[in-house]
């Protein structure tokens, strides 16, 4: 065999294992994280987990998300326009999966927010100044202690801080941090529609697997 | 023609072979990072730094055999394998974290896997470095008579 031939061969050999290998660990992950999904909805879903629109949607997107997370932010508008669009069948379910550091006090936050029926506005107010407090990716939560009020969320930051401080949420968001890893998220948003993770990352992809269980679940 | 002198003949097998363990250490190490999605650490970016150049430079010179290959390839083969053994060290104990220098980001002693149930990712770092320095040596010996 000659040298070229032979140096050629090994780098394609190499390439079609290296692409054959991918596909067949991320269909095995796949397949992992969807019998999890489908034993526990602890595990997937929680009751404790903040979501929007009905209980018995037939369609569940779990989103693992971290305030701290551009692509978040980015994400968030997209992902309530899919909701709006199958207002009656598809149901969002936003859990923590605060991967920069810090990021956990700002999700502990949101928590504390929600104790007082502000959850959905101090997400808005997070993402919305987002760029400020949480600059190249070195989240500090202390700014947004003003921030919230500063917008004009009517909260009593008093009886945020001490249910921020509380047992009560920092085991929700150790839950959900845990859920995470065993679900085989590691970056944020991690997406899971009725327990399935996307092939790939995009919001195309997260239109089509809703759109994959919304003909799976409704026949109309 | 050097396809019909076997003495050069086993030099470029020995370069190739080289070339061959750089570019597996460099993929697995994508497939990693890319595919199994685990995050990288300090000492990991490090040896990548070594073993990403010798990819290119061992397969510069396999066209013809080069000696110039194996001088620079060298350099590169033992600054990654000193960071390597380094790493594994950390990794199982031996030196203490607090002496590393990754204290933020992703901790190098974080278990991502362990191949065929006991060889860690540093360790298979440190297992391809040492295989591509033994080579190269080899070949730079050969190449000197």
């Amino acid at each position: 065999m000659k040298k070229q031939t032979l140096v050629i061969a090994t780098v394609v050999a190499l390439i079609v294992g290296f692409v054959f290998a991918a596909s067949w660990y991320r269909g095995t992950e796949a397949e992992r994280v969807e019998t999890i999904a489908d034993e526990s909805t602890d595990v997937l879903a929680p009751d404790h987990a903040m979501s929007l629109g009905p209980e018995d949607a037939k369609v569940t997107l779990v989103e693992f998300f971290d305030p701290a997370c551009e692509t978040c932010a980015v994400f968030h508008r997209p992902v309530k326009e899919l909701l709006q669009q199958h207002p009656d069948r598809v149901r969002l379910v936003l859990r923590y999966a605060p991967f920069h550091h810090g990021s956990e006090d700002v999700a502990k936050m949101l928590e504390a927010a929600r104790r007082q029926g502000k959850y959905w506005e101090a997400l808005e107010v997070m993402f919305a100044t987002q760029r400020r407090w949480a600059s190249h990716h070195n989240p500090q939560p202390e700014l947004l202690w003003k921030l919230l009020p500063a917008a004009g969320l009517d909260l009593d930051m008093e009886r945020m801080r001490q249910d921020f401080g509380g047992f009560e949420i920092a085991s929700i968001v150790q839950k959900d941090i845990e859920d995470a890893a065993t679900l085989g998220i590691r970056k944020t948003p991690g997406f899971l529609v009725n327990g399935r993770p996307l092939p790939s990352f995009g919001l195309a992809q997260l239109q089509q697997l809703v759109a994959e269980e919304l003909a799976a679940n409704y026949s109309d | 023609m050097t396809t019909t002198d076997p003495e050069i003949d086993r030099d470029w097998l020995l370069l190739f072979g080289a070339w061959l363990i750089c570019t597996l250490a460099a993929l697995g190490s994508l497939f990693f990072s890319e595919v199994m999605e685990f995050p990288p650490c300090s000492l990991c970016w490090y040896q990548r730094m070594f073993m990403y150049p010798l990819v290119i430079v061992l397969a510069v010179g396999l066209f013809p055999v080069d000696r110039g290959a194996v001088r620079f390839g060298l350099p590169l083969a033992i600054g990654g394998w000193l960071v390597a053994a380094y790493h594994l060290l950390l990794y199982e104990g031996v030196v203490p974290e607090s002496a590393s220098p990754c204290r933020q980001g992703v901790s190098c002693k974080e278990e991502y896997i362990e191949v065929l149930g006991f060889l860690s990712i540093p360790a298979l770092s440190l297992l391809a470095f040492t295989a591509v320095l033994g080579l190269l040596v080899l070949l730079q010996r050969r190449l000197r008579t």
